[in-house]
């Protein structure tokens, strides 16, 4: 079980962005975390795997543990070589490498398994597999998606973190990923979702949480947050009617709401 | 042509001393957004250090211990002098380089005194014929040794696991911290490389004419060498090394000739000029990426 416990996170020592964020996301499901713009989600990601030094954050309370051990003082590399991997936010291929250095990249803190893995995702990812020496900056967006999150599980990770995954993508694209995220689930990895496109989250997820403004707002199973009325009006833009394409909409969907206050 | 044969290939010999320099500011410039003005020191340290160990174990096993000393000695500058400078200025940091390279250099000469001093190289000023012209050898030694070294680093960078983690690190540091690279492992890697290409440059320019206190001026031609390839280009690297040491050696075997009127030291700013050429017409060096910023 990898858990966040009241967790602080402060940027640049003044701003104060997750305010006692505690969240649990247990061995083999599939975690959904939801939110506006903003709410902190990409934080609470960082923090889990580390990230938040690059970008001047720092844990100020609270704890993170990885089966009871707490894990939130350890440095990137460790957390990755204890099996929680990231893939960030907007893909973040590196563009001027071949789609195959991409992977071993991934696979930097596994060395041994780089050839099984290799070939696990390219039967995974059989497009990936066709493009494996051109460089990734020319993939499709969803491409590109696919070999940010192959890259992620280039290590075996037992814990993956995703944000935002469909971001960008077209419905048929977005589609693939929530497959592949449910076939990747059932492989044995352990998914930690972050998505505004929370439709296609709920459809797939265990459990959910919603963040707002660095908080958690709601902890619920994902078919009870599906059912719930503010969930419903404002991250799936339904009242009572449902409309297939929807969620095309809410993505641009600026409006903020608290949902206490 | 013999004349011509005989100046180009001095010109490889001494821009492959260009070129392993340039490779070390490339290498360090990539993963760390630093210039370092260390590498003249390593350099000069690289040379004295061979001209002390041939001595005893010879000058071909003095090479390779030397550069890997030197490797190490800037492994340690950057683990205790520079790391704790990260997130600085790039200017500063820049400058805190040049202090280190006044430092070690001062250390350095002290092991010089003002006698030159020979790193023991079974080649000195002796010739060999190669298709009907005479060249010296130890410029084919240089040229050679060099295209080596650099084929080594190639596939280094291309195969290596922790090759691919220098070039990841160098293109997004968040990624690859993201995937568990130790992202300060790379920057002290990165300077134990380019010490070790400097020790190597050092005993090159030490061949045939000892080590003496003014050797590490040479240092300051791999900067024209580095803007014309690019800052952040490798192979432009070796390539403008390489041209500068080229173009230097032809004007200065024919420019006296051509066009007298230059002056007789034209060829030591000839490298300069052709920089200002090459930036006039790509800004960012023949084979540099346009987001390079300049210092
Ligand atoms: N490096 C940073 N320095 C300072 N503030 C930051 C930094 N990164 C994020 N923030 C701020 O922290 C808050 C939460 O940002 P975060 O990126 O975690 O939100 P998010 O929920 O992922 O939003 P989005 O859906 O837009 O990705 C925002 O107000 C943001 O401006
Ligand atoms: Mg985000």
């Amino acid at each position: 079980m990898l858990e966040a416990n009241n967790l602080e996170v402060v940027y640049d020592d003044v701003m104060l962005v997750l305010r006692g964020v505690s969240l649990r996301v247990p061995e083999g499901r599939i975690v959904a975390l939801l939110g506006a713009n903003g709410a902190g989600k990409t934080t609470l990601l960082r923090a889990l795997s580390g990230l938040l030094d690059v970008h001047d954050g720092k844990i100020t309370r609270g704890r993170i543990t990885l089966d009871g051990e707490p894990i939130h003082r350890a440095s990137p590399t460790r957390i990755a070589t204890l099996g929680v991997k990231q893939a960030l936010e907007g893909r973040r291929i590196l563009a001027e490498l071949t789609v195959e250095e991409n992977l071993r990249i991934g696979g930097h803190s596994r060395p041994r398994g780089i050839k099984q893995n290799l070939d696990r995702m390219y039967e995974l990812f059989p497009r990936l597999r066709e493009r494996r020496r051109q460089s990734a900056g020319y993939l499709s967006g969803g491409e590109q998606q696919m070999l940010s999150i192959g890259r992620a599980l280039m290590s075996e990770p037992r814990y993956l973190l995703l944000d935002e995954p469909s971001l960008g993508l077209a419905p048929l694209m977005v589609q693939q990923i929530r497959d592949l995220i449910v076939k990747i689930n059932a492989a044995g990895t352990t998914v930690l979702l972050v998505e505004q496109n929370a439709t296609m989250a709920l459809s797939i997820a265990d459990h959910g949480y919603v963040l707002e403004t660095g908080k958690v707002v709601m902890d619920k199973p994902a078919a009870a947050l599906l059912a719930d009325e503010d969930v419903r009006e404002f991250y799936l833009g339904l009242r009572g009617e449902a409309t297939a394409q929807s969620f095309r909409d809410v993505k641009h969907y600026k409006r903020r709401k608290r949902w206490l206050s | 042509m013999t004349e011509f044969l005989q100046s180009l290939i001095r010109g490889l010999g001494s821009g492959s001393i260009y070129a392993l320099l340039a490779l070390g500011f490339v290498i360090i410039y990539k993963s760390t957004r630093v210039i370092s003005f260390a590498q003249p020191a390593f350099m000069l340290a690289g040379a004295v250090l061979v001209s002390y160990l041939a001595a005893d174990i010879g000058f071909f096993a003095a090479v390779p211990v030397a550069a890997v000393l030197i490797a190490v000695l800037a492994l340690g500058v950057e683990r205790t002098v520079l790391r704790p400078m990260i997130g600085k200025p790039v200017f500063v940091v820049a400058i805190i380089t040049i202090g280190v390279d006044v430092v070690v250099r001062v250390v350095t000469n002290a092991f010089i005194g003002l006698d030159v001093r020979q790193v023991g190289d079974p080649w000195g000023l002796s010739t060999v014929t190669l298709l009907g012209v005479e060249v010296q050898q130890r410029y084919l030694v240089m040229f050679g040794t060099t295209v080596a070294v650099v084929a080594v680093l190639f596939a280094f960078f291309r195969f290596s696991r922790v090759g691919l983690a220098m070039r990841a690190v160098a293109y997004d540091q968040e990624v690859a911290l993201a995937q568990g690279i130790s992202v300060g492992s790379v920057f002290a890697l990165s300077w134990a490389i380019a010490g070790g290409l400097a020790a190597l440059a050092g005993v090159f320019v030490a061949t045939g004419a000892g080590v003496d206190q003014q050797l590490w001026v040479i240092a300051l031609k791999a900067l024209p060498a580095i803007i014309l390839g690019g800052l952040d280009s490798l192979g432009g690297a070796v390539v403008g090394g390489l041209a500068v040491g080229v173009v230097e050696s032809l004007v200065g075997t024919y420019q006296g000739d051509v066009a007298p009127w230059l002056g007789p030291n034209f060829a030591l700013v000839a490298p300069y000029v052709l920089m200002l050429v090459v930036l006039l017409v790509r800004p960012y060096g023949l084979f540099g990426s346009k987001e390079v910023e300049r210092l």
